[in-house]
């Protein structure tokens, strides 16, 4: 059976009495010839869906995030990549399935590409922990975001984790710290990044992949500090009022613009990723390529100078007088990249 | 933290002399070793004003000026107590050296968050109970022989919580160490990142750790303190980074919640999970260190760490 989100209810209903009437075209109304019935139909369930989609509440929005045939990070390493080839492990302790890394084409450009990668289905879920990182899975992109940069090859990460795994496991192996280790080496990788978050952006297992250069998000994507269940769960002391924390949290794909928080949107077709991949994969390849060649124009100490820029301007704040001790004789150095006034 | 109902005192009286008499003449003796620190006085428990606490560990009661002057931490079992910011700055650095930064910065209702409680109301009740204007105190001050660039959270706001002004002071701190030529010492305490500043907050679990990544490229030392409780976003950003990274007995220290654990794996937890013990144990920490021997530690790890610089300064480089 076709999973379906409540919102959709109406288009799978349309979906249903076209298909039942191509099974049985005798049955179609006698006013009408069965052509003109069809048409009229699929022209029903084309504005259905705009309007649907016209008016999406940032829990719609999430629920469309996490749609099981949502497309994940392999099936776009088919799609929007060529030749991708699969590596494996953090050459510590294991490889993590939730988090896959490997070289590929996008178009002509050589390139690493890293993702989390949730499962299709129970079986497959179970092996990717539906798409939580374990440390190894960060521990292993950091091994393959550092080759790739002794080689030149840009990274391109796409991110769709409802957050790091919270496992006994992943604590007795340090999962913050292998985030944290991230953060800190890819503000100094040279080679150009390109993040885009594809479906969920779940805190810091979604970051620990998503320090870029570019970060991009899907139009129906969302990036947060805490899942809205978990939100609701502390501020409404209830799981329930998650679509009061969705919406409170302003973490949709145009909150995130209007914040300055992502740098650009990626559409989806009509209904949606799940509803058309090959149309996805085209838009998408198209905004990585585009982002891509304008990182390219620029020296590798640019892109660090820039990185960090961008994310050294994240935060408000206000203050009435700004003093930095240590820096009262005209030390500007807070205003400036550290690494240019270090030793 | 329990404090009995049954020896109320007037109130504004824990500058002067004890209304009771307190139970042996040791901990009389403790009260002469350090004088009240006049710039931060102790913060004041919500319910009810008392002279006696009850340690949550053993159960002993003790005077409060005693436990304040043993910087909050049980005499009988070490329990540690959390400790205001204020107090522990005091603490470490030497008398008078510490010049605060960035002490007007205030968080902003950036989101205009709408739930079951404004974020703004929540800023001016921990603003009331702190006395603080954030969960950090950052500035330069002195620890030994060396200038240091401290920042010292205080569980007592918030939380911890980290959002922008948490980021963008430690920011700011690491950036002025790198620029000057100093160490920094971070000591934590922090629930993770504050949900009312959305992904604002998230964003400065990147920008605190590019600041060390630059900091590091100089060479200079960082030296992380996990206090109890160290979780989440702090947790997986600056606090994990340190070139070497303390705790204080007891500490909880992870990533995930021991109850959202449980119950996503449907397991039951190790015993000492996620504690500062179980950390050393699993390879994370590289020392524990009770608060009383803190400075002491610091300072000498400092004189090894800082040895390249000063060879790089005798060689006048």
């Amino acid at each position: 059976m076709k999973y379906q989100l409540d919102f959709e209810r109406p288009i799978l209903e349309l979906q249903r009495k076209l298909d039942d009437l191509k099974k049985h075209p005798e049955d179609h109304s006698l006013s009408v010839s069965f052509e003109e019935e069809v048409a009229a139909i699929e022209k029903k369930i084309e504005e259905t869906r705009r309007q649907i989609f016209a008016h999406l509440s940032p829990w719609d929005r999430i629920k469309i995030a996490r749609h099981p045939k949502r497309p994940f990070t392999l099936d776009y390493a088919e799609s929007v990549f060529t030749d991708f080839s699969e590596l494996h492990g953090d050459r510590l302790f294991a490889d993590d399935p939730a988090l896959v890394g490997g070289l590929a084409k996008l178009g002509e450009q050589k390139v690493l590409l890293i993702g989390t990668q949730k499962g299709r289905d129970t079986k497959e879920n179970i092996k990717r922990n539906f798409g939580s990182a374990m440390p190894e899975g960060y521990r292993k992109a950091l091994r393959l975001m550092k080759m790739a940069d002794k080689f030149g090859l840009p990274i391109i990460s796409l991110i769709d984790t409802p957050g790091a795994y919270p496992g006994i496991g992943a604590e007795e192996r340090h999962v913050a710290e292998a985030i944290a280790v991230n953060l800190r080496e890819m503000m100094l990788l040279e080679v150009p990044i390109v993040a885009t978050v594809i479906g969920e952006g779940g805190s810091g297992g979604a970051l620990g992949i998503g320090v870029a250069d570019r970060v991009l998000i899907l139009e129906n994507a969302y990036y947060s500090v805490i899942s809205p269940e978990g939100c609701a769960a502390i501020l409404w002391k209830d799981r329930a009022a998650a679509p009061k924390a969705a919406a409170a949290l302003r973490i949709t794909a145009k909150d995130l613009s209007e914040l300055g928080l992502v740098d650009e949107i990626v559409p989806e077709p009509l209904g949606g990723a799940h509803n058309n991949l090959p149309d996805m994969a085209q838009m998408l390849k198209a905004a990585l390529i585009t982002n891509l060649e304008a990182l390219k124009k620029h020296t590798g100490s640019e892109r660090l100078k820039m990185r960090y820029q961008k994310y050294r301007a994240y935060g408000r704040f206000v203050e009435t007088q700004k003093k930095t001790a240590g820096l009262e004789n005209g030390d500007s150095s807070t205003n400036g990249f550290p690494g240019a006034g270090a030793i | 933290m329990a404090t009995t109902s049954f020896t109320k005192k007037t109130l504004g009286l824990e500058n002067g002399e004890p209304a009771v008499t307190p139970p042996t003449t040791e901990t009389q003796a403790n009260f002469l070793k350090k004088p009240k620190l006049a710039a931060a006085p102790p913060r004041k428990r919500d319910i009810p004003e008392g002279l006696w606490t009850k340690c949550k560990k053993c159960g002993v009661m003790m005077y409060d000026k005693e436990l304040d002057d043993n910087l909050k931490v049980c005499p009988k079992c070490q329990y540690h107590f959390p400790i205001a910011a204020r107090e522990r700055i005091h603490a470490l650095v030497e008398t008078c050296s510490f010049e605060e930064s960035d002490a007007s910065m205030e968080s902003v209702d950036i989101l205009q968050f709408t739930g079951a409680s404004s974020y703004t109301s929540k800023l001016e009740q921990y603003k009331k109970s702190t006395k603080l204007k954030d969960a950090v105190c950052t500035g330069i001050g002195r620890m030994g022989k060396y200038r240091v660039a401290l920042g010292v959270m205080d569980f007592g706001f918030l939380g911890g919580s980290m959002g922008s002004v948490v980021g963008e002071r430690l920011t700011r701190l690491i950036e002025a160490a790198t620029g000057k030529g100093l160490p920094v010492i971070i000591i934590s305490a922090s629930g993770g990142a504050r949900m009312y500043e959305g992904t604002f907050s998230l964003m400065q679990l990147a920008k605190t750790c590019g600041a060390l990544a630059y900091h590091a490229k100089a060479k200079l030392p960082y030296l992380s303190v996990l206090t109890n409780p160290t979780m989440a976003g702090v947790m997986a950003s600056f606090a994990a980074v340190g070139d070497l990274i303390l705790a204080e007995p007891g500490a909880m220290i992870g990533f995930a919640g021991p109850r959202v654990i449980e119950s996503t794996t449907q397991s039951e937890l190790p015993p000492g999970f996620q504690t500062a013990e179980f950390l050393l144990e699993h390879g994370l920490i590289d020392a524990i260190v009770p608060r009383g021997e803190m400075k002491a530690r610091l300072c000498s790890y400092l004189e090894y760490l800082m040895v390249g610089r000063e060879q790089l300064a005798a060689l006048g480089g």
